[in-house]
């Protein structure tokens, strides 16, 4: 019989020691203070729900994704949520029931059956932004200057944004009257640039013009030339495919705005989360990282399945994927010592030092831990009835 | 003009050695991009090219996408064959090198296709056997093997076997026909899809330098032909 170590983790399953433990708790309260002062309120949603609701507009790819278990109750199918999203959209549509906007915020961990790239975690952390209830592109340049703050705030340096929108690729479909297999096999081969194999595909196309702003939009991605490029190429287009564009065009100027520094990648062949998206859809890279560090996009109507069909637009990120990309720690001292003595002053000194936000650390008799093992710099000592501070030799 | 940021960037080429290295180096040429060492004389991983900014690494072939999809490299050449088994879309494929190329066959003893039962499959392409199969409707016993197929149908391991097929003599030096096309393999230059967005402008300029050289390799071997 194969023999299993006792303590290891199952595959992709992390855990966190103090030294990272405490920058992800500091993580935690600076991207969710700065989301507080942006009128995002927090809602904390259920580690598992039905499948059926957790996998709502997002399809097939989630529910691979999902881990599942059946609830003895009524026999049917639990997941174990991979992504809160759905979750909070839910509440939206069917807990809050607002007719006017909701901007709602969450942080926790997910489960995933499989990493969503090659050797990644399987328990992400993750924390995000939502924007219901107004379809323009006002909030969707609020949900991203929100995530470019976040990693502004968390010391994330010379961001790259990745911009690209649904409704060109979704627009040609349209124009060209693609079936299902056609669209999908042309899909995947975009995702890959795979030009060899787009160009055999838009054979099948009828309409020139359209075959012919298919094969381009493997090459449209860069920078702020990408855009008038675009302009060129899908003139033939349809006006929603135009109407993307524009968006795309008056999105970025703004945020140009916000973010003079700022580093724009147009992408039209990108298609994140194709199957929900509905608009804009984003990413956040740093240089040396091949990880995007947040991720997300417009994707009306999801609320549908709940009641309530709202605009939505929204991101996430994997706050373990930022711990590796910035150095962001609290600013804490180190703690102050005290010795193990029977004394209402010592009591007293000690609960006053800890009001004041100090961290001690009490002796307990019998052990030889040193005061500068505990992480301590000073300690208190006794001058008469009174305890007084004192630093550490080293 | 010489762009200042695109002097900057660096790039990391991943190959594997042997016929893709070979048939490659040309192109990198082509490109402006020369290894000052060759890996077949030196024990050297990392190769150092005429441009300062440009490095080259060998690794095995089917690692070339593991590593650009982490990003350990920007580009690699990799066989579509290696590509189709490692599937996924974890990394672009802008470019068909038409170098190294082959066809991905069934083959078998001639009396392959009235074997009836399950018959028992052996490759080292167990994902893309899977998926052909599948799609043909047939339900097949995969084998995973990792060298000499063709030994497997001969002692009785396997009833047919899928692989690479080049000419098709070793296959007939052992009895066994090519049987039934799977797809055309050549290999691709391949991107890591954050170095496509970071280093955007390097990178595009690569890939149009090689589907240039790519070209001209190409028409040259029209006429000469």
């Amino acid at each position: 019989m194969v023999k299993f170590e006792r303590w290891v983790l199952p595959e992709g399953i992390e855990e966190l020691l103090p030294e990272q433990a405490v920058r992800v708790e500091h993580l935690r309260r600076q991207v969710l203070d700065l989301f507080s002062s942006w009128g995002y309120q927090l809602v904390i949603p259920p580690l598992v729900e039905y499948m059926d609701a957790l996998i709502v507009g997002a399809g097939n790819d989630l529910k691979r994704y999902t881990f599942k278990l059946v609830d003895e109750r009524n026999g049917r199918l639990i997941g174990v949520r991979a992504d809160m999203t759905p979750q909070v959209a839910r509440i939206d549509a069917h807990r809050l029931q607002r007719s006017g906007s909701a901007r709602l915020c969450y942080f926790g961990p997910v489960l995933l059956t499989q990493p969503r790239q090659l050797g990644g975690s399987r328990s992400p952390l993750q924390t995000g932004a939502e924007l219901y209830g107004h379809p323009g592109r006002e909030s969707d340049i609020e949900i991203m200057r929100l995530m470019l703050e976040v990693l502004h705030k968390t010391g994330v340096r010379n961001p790259f944004l990745d911009l690209g929108h649904v409704g060109i690729f979704r627009g040609l479909v349209e124009q060209a009257k693609l079936n299902k297999d056609l669209e999908n096999r042309l899909f995947d081969a975009l995702q890959r640039k795979a030009r060899p194999e787009i160009e055999e595909l838009v054979s099948e196309v009828n309409d020139n013009n359209v075959a012919d702003m298919f094969k381009a939009l493997i090459d449209l991605n860069g920078g702020e030339e990408c855009l008038a490029e675009c302009k060129k190429v899908l003139v033939k287009a349809n006006k929603d495919v135009l109407h993307a564009l524009d968006e795309v065009e008056k999105i970025s100027a703004s945020l140009k705005q916000y973010f003079p520094k700022l580093r724009i990648n147009f992408d039209f062949a990108e298609l994140r989360g194709y199957q929900y998206h509905t608009g804009v859809v984003f990413a956040v890279y740093s240089e040396g990282h091949w990880q995007a560090l947040a991720q997300g996009g417009r994707y009306d109507d999801v609320g549908a399945a709940f009641g309530s069909s709202r605009p939505a637009t929204g991101f996430s990120m994997d706050i373990n994927t930022l711990l590796r990309v910035t150095e962001s720690r609290p600013k804490t001292g180190k703690g102050v010592w005290a010795p193990a003595a029977d004394d209402i002053n010592l009591r007293q000194t000690i609960s006053d030092l800890r009001a004041k936000g100090e961290r001690v650390i009490e002796e307990l008799p019998g052990i030889k831990d040193t005061p500068q093992e505990l992480g301590c710099d000073r300690q208190l000592v006794s001058q008469g009835t009174q305890w007084v501070i004192e630093d550490l030799v080293k | 003009m010489v762009n200042n940021m695109q002097l900057q960037q660096t790039l990391t080429i991943a190959l594997s050695k042997g016929r893709i290295y070979k048939e490659t180096v040309p192109l990198l040429a082509q490109a402006g991009i020369e290894p000052l060492d060759d890996p077949e004389k030196s024990r050297k991983l990392i190769l150092d090219t005429n441009r300062p900014e440009v490095k080259i690494v060998i690794l095995r072939a089917s690692d070339v996408p593991t590593y650009v999809e982490y990003g350990a490299a920007d580009v690699g050449v990799s066989g579509k064959d290696v590509l189709m088994e490692h599937g996924g879309d974890g990394v672009y494929e802008p470019l068909d090198l038409r170098i190294a190329q082959c066809k991905l066959m069934v083959a078998g003893a001639p009396d392959f296709a009235s074997k009836s039962g399950r018959k028992r499959i052996a490759t080292k392409f167990v994902n893309c056997a899977r998926r052909y199969f599948e799609a043909k409707g047939e339900q097949v016993e995969i084998i995973k093997l990792y060298g000499s197929m063709e030994l497997a149908p001969l002692v009785g391991l396997a009833d047919g076997i899928v692989d690479l097929v080049d000419t098709g003599n070793t296959l007939r030096a052992n009895g066994l026909e090519p049987l039934e096309h799977i797809a055309d393999i050549s290999s691709r230059l391949i991107v890591n899809k954050a170095a496509m967005k970071v280093k955007n402008a390097a990178i595009k300029t690569f890939v149009s330098h090689m589907e240039k050289a790519v070209a001209r390799l190409h028409d040259k071997d029209k006429v000469s032909s």
